[in-house]
């Protein structure tokens, strides 16, 4: 019995992961077809990501005289980081076997992992905007990183373990409490899932001019399939984001362990969810501006400090 | 073990013999060195599982027989030592081959008196045989560092660096003057100093003395400054065993008093050395990030890792004070104590390879700064794909070494039990925020440590006809490379071991919390868990896939063409960052930290040129007034110093006189 339950796991966890993959692009589809509408444009469609997907994906890869394997291996390493991260964030149910293997602080570093690689990549064909991108984004990850971890933190104490699923399940199968430590970790949260994922008003992903740009200036010598793979990574990275606010702060509809039959509620749940968010996220990028590069770390260090209160807190009042 | 150490001074003395036949001494008396330095691991493994081993040697003082002891703490340090020298003295076989004879053979007897007092420092079992060791490793290093004496710079780095030695170790000599506690010379023996009890203020004070003496040695805040002089100026594979061994002499020294020799640490020692590691962790990694020449970037990073060594030692010390009752808090105690040992052997590991990297680095292109380098990933793939490896390890990345010591002590801080003070409740957070940034600020550091160096078009002419390391450099550089990434695979193994020396020092390891030989979860699978194995088949597995995939579906074209850049014609390797540039906005946050000194060409300058250099702040608040007060001394001593034989005569007779007056 014990050995059907984990196998019966281990198939749902790739279920979810395959799941995942193939719903990332479509989440990136949804926030761009709410901008374009709050824009008042028509917009191209919420299946326009896999349109574009594909197109690069047939053509021929570019590669710089000078690009190094480092540079073309970095957008596998990247993918794979990403479907990592999100294979272990319980999304619709907490049967996740494989997410003993890395916790909260090693999801930390799984994204931490990818950028490093995202930022030497740029480095690596010796261009003024590469570099200049690789900068930018190590500044603004070198105090988004220790504020993530700092609200992982708080959830953590709070559930007593440093694993999503069982910080789910205390969550949201426990009775309803209001923690005020969560509450400050959600805003700190919410700016820093801003900025990781190139945002307004950090950045502008759907930017044009180079001198504005972070995360496009890294990626700009990439083309075809690498480039394919970097905007796949980028919308999963986004959805992981998302299903990790959804884990640490609205819990709930997530089936719990052995529950199959709740499967279905859950996973209306969390398109419900999806949708809202996206639409959410869209409606902040509306009315927000992007800032100047030399006040993002004033938003992040805002970010770091309110983390830290979180955790403060919950020390100080237990709660 | 006696006879490993006594070999390689002997080797080291051959070297000297042997100056004519320089390739006797590289190709023979080195690897021969390695070998035993592999030995001594050896040993050191064997040694962890059994208890201690004592030997009393029929030399020294009339009293004082030297003594050696061989416990499962300093067998951990052996294994450390003899793991990195291992690699290093390979890879130093091939790097001095350049070198003339009579320094190279020299330099061969220091280099062994180095590695061979370095392990006497970890056997010594009294006061006398450690300072005996200690010093000859200080001078021994001492020599190393001024290996190219002509030149000056070299000279006052060398100088500076025995100066603050020597301080330290009057402060260590104190220490054990305090523990000692009056009881004869037969009480310099570490059996002693265990035995006696001294009072709450006594043992505070040798604390204090030992802190101060081991924290020069190991760079700690405000002794730092020797580190990124004498760095800089060592041969590379000196630099490697100073920092990535010699330190951890001195983080041994300060384990073996605090939670050997005096048995009862008070709580606000701990607070002490946590606060202190903490500024030390963040003053470094932050001046590492604004540094343009790459070995003064690992000395202020090799700060940055001793702060986050000392934020282990003082948890330890925390929680040992508040939890011995509970057993939980001694679960945790030796939580702390694992992640401290292991971040000590990454350490090790990491730091050696980045330093002989930059060796291989400087022997092919002759230079240190970072801004004449670039794109040598392409004449140098050893030593790229291998320092890649260092450069993620030290950034604590998973599924390296570096990202496992981190996470246990992020955990130990995660598991933290409401402690009875609220002032150190209150730290424990905070504590644990600064640890975060200053390990998000290592990955800053390293991805300019790498790009830089690595990456991107060549900023000079010459290095297009950079050469790669030879095939000794290559050995040594995979070896500790490959420690890495089996510290980073095995954390199971790892910590079992570790287990042994936890257990020697609070009489409790982590013990059977860890389940199985793939997860390592220090107190229970349900709170905290990680598998290093499975990270990396998973992400390689769908790195695997995603190739096979996007190759079978669609193809696998490329085209090789000129770098795009968004069109712009005229691209030139000017135009990328410098080191400078990279550190800049590092630069501009911190700035009140820096002491910075501009100079910006006006527009109307015919050769504009622009300069800019970063101080250390601490140089000039604390050393130049201490420097002053000193020379001013000085003076006034000089007054009543005249050099003539008969005012010394009437001195001596005036002193004499008031002697016999009153007494």
């Amino acid at each position: 019995m014990e050995n059907i339950n984990l196998a019966l796991a281990v198939v749902f966890q790739l279920c979810q992961s395959l799941l995942v993959v193939a719903l990332a692009p479509l989440l990136t589809g949804w926030v761009g077809q709410c901008r374009a509408w709050l824009q008042n444009r028509s917009g191209p469609g919420v299946l326009q990501p896999y349109r574009t997907l594909h197109k690069l994906f047939l053509k021929e890869a570019l590669l710089a005289d000078n690009a190094s394997p480092l540079f073309r291996v970095t957008p596998y390493i990247l993918f794979g980081c990403m479907w990592l991260a999100a294979a272990i964030i319980p999304i619709i149910a907490v049967d996740l076997p494989f997410s003993q293997a890395a916790d909260v602080i090693a999801l930390v570093g799984v994204f931490a992992l990818a950028r490093v690689f995202i930022a030497l990549a740029a480095m690596d064909i010796g261009t003024s905007f590469g570099s200049m991108g690789a900068r930018r984004e190590m500044l603004v990850s070198f105090l988004a990183e220790p504020a993530l971890l700092m609200v992982f933190f708080t959830s953590s104490l709070i559930s007593h373990s440093t694993q999503l699923p069982h910080i789910v399940e205390a969550f949201s199968h426990h009775a309803f409490v209001l923690y005020p430590s969560l509450a400050f970790a959600s805003i700190a949260f919410l700016m820093i899932m801003l900025a990781e994922n190139a945002r307004i008003p950090v950045d502008n992903p759907a930017t044009h001019l180079e001198l504005t740009m972070i995360h496009e200036a890294m990626i700009l010598e990439y083309s075809a399939r690498h480039l394919a793979l970097i905007e796949w990574a980028s919308s999963l990275k986004l959805f992981a984001y998302m299903t990790i606010g959804f884990a640490l702060f609205f819990p709930y509809g997530i089936a719990e362990v052995g529950n199959w039959g709740a499967l279905p509620l859950a996973i209306v749940a969390l398109l419900l969810k999806l949708t809202l968010a996206g639409a959410g996220l869209a409606g902040l990028e509306t009315i927000l501006a992007k800032m100047r590069i030399f006040r993002v770390p004033e938003f992040l260090g805002t970010a770091f400090l309110l983390a830290v209160l979180g955790l403060l807190i919950h020390f100080l009042l237990g709660a | 073990m006696g006879g490993i150490i006594l070999l390689w001074i002997v080797s080291g003395l051959f070297g000297l013999a042997l100056q004519r036949h320089k390739h006797l001494i590289c190709n023979v008396i080195f690897p021969f060195g390695a070998v035993l330095s592999l030995l001594l691991a050896a040993v050191g493994l064997w040694a962890l599982g059994e208890s201690a081993n004592i030997a009393v040697l029929p030399l020294g003082l009339p009293d004082l027989p030297l003594h050696l002891r061989l416990d499962p703490l300093s067998a951990f340090f052996l294994i450390l030592l003899g793991g990195a020298s291992f690699g290093v003295s390979l890879y130093s076989a091939g790097y001095f081959k350049s070198m003339k004879g009579r320094v190279l053979g020299l330099l061969c007897l220091e280099y062994h008196l180095f590695l061979a007092s370095m392990a006497l420092v970890l056997l010594a079992d009294d006061a006398y045989m450690f300072m005996v060791a200690w010093e000859s490793m200080a001078l021994s290093s001492y020599f190393l560092v001024t290996t190219d004496h002509k030149i000056p710079d070299i000279r006052r780095a060398g100088f500076l660096y025995l100066l603050i030695a020597h301080v330290g170790a009057i402060a260590i000599l104190l220490s054990f003057g305090v523990m000692q506690a009056g009881h004869g010379i037969a009480a310099y023996t570490f059996d002693a100093m265990r035995a006696t009890h001294l009072s709450s203020f006594w043992s505070s004070m040798a604390f204090l003395l030992a802190l101060f003496g081991f924290g020069a040695k190991a760079g700690v805040l405000p002794m730092h400054v020797w580190l990124p002089e004498a760095h800089p100026a060592a041969p590379s594979p000196v630099s490697a065993l100073m920092s990535g061994v010699m330190l951890k002499t001195a983080i041994y020294g300060l384990m073996r008093i605090t939670f050997d020799l005096l048995s009862v640490p008070l709580w606000w020692w701990g607070v002490l050395v946590l606060a202190l590691g903490l500024l030390t962790a963040v003053f470094g990694v932050m001046f590492a990030a604004v540094q343009g020449d790459m070995k003064r970037l690992l000395a202020y990073s090799s700060i940055e890792n001793i702060g986050l060594l000392l934020v282990g030692i003082g948890l330890v010390i925390i929680f040992h004070v508040y939890g011995k009752n509970a057993l939980a808090a001694l679960a945790l105690t030796a939580l702390a104590l694992t992640a401290t040992l292991y971040h000590s052997i990454n350490h090790a590991f990491f730091k050696s390879l980045l330093f002989i990297g930059t060796g291989s680095i400087l022997h092919a292109t002759g230079e240190r700064n970072m801004g004449h380098l670039g794109g040598l990933i392409r004449r140098m793939p050893w030593v790229a794909a291998t320092l890649l490896i260092g450069v993620l390890s030290i950034a604590g990345l998973p599924p390296f070494n570096g990202f496992v010591s981190e996470w246990l002590l992020l955990q130990a801080f995660l598991l933290s039990p409401g402690l009875p003070n609220p002032h150190i409740n209150m730290l424990i957070p905070v504590a644990a925020a600064v640890i975060a940034l200053a390990a998000a600020l290592a990955a800053y550091v390293m991805v300019k440590f790498y790009g830089i160096i690595f990456l991107g078009q060549y900023r000079e002419p010459g290095l297009e006809h950079a050469h790669d390391a030879g095939w000794w450099e290559r050995a040594g550089l995979v070896w500790l490379a490959a420690a890495c990434v089996v510290l980073g695979l095995a954390p199971v193994y790892v910590v079992h071991k570790l287990d042994l020396v936890t257990k020697m020092l609070l009489g409790q390891g982590l013990g059977n919390s860890t389940s199985g030989w793939l997860f390592i979860a220090p107190v229970d699978i349900e709170r905290a868990s990680y598998s290093p194995v499975y990270f990396l088949l998973a992400v390689v597995g769908v790195m695997l896939v995603t190739a096979w995939g996007v190759h079978r579906y669609y193809h696998g074209r490329v085209r090789r063409v000129p770098a795009w850049d968004c069109g712009f014609p005229a691209q030139t390797a000017r135009m990328q960052d410098t080191a400078e540039g990279f550190g800049q906005p590092i630069r501009r946050l911190f700035e009140p930290f820096f002491k910075i000194e501009r100079e910006v060409p006006s527009p109307f300058d015919a050769q504009p040129r622009y300069h800019g250099q970063t101080d250390d702040q601490i140089w000039f608040f604390l050393y130049l007034p201490i420097k002053q007060l000193s020379v001013r001394l000085s003076a006034w001593t000089s007054l009543i110093q005249h050099g003539r034989i008969h005012v010394y005569l009437s001195y001596t007779f005036v002193t004499l006189v008031v002697l016999l007056a009153f007494v």
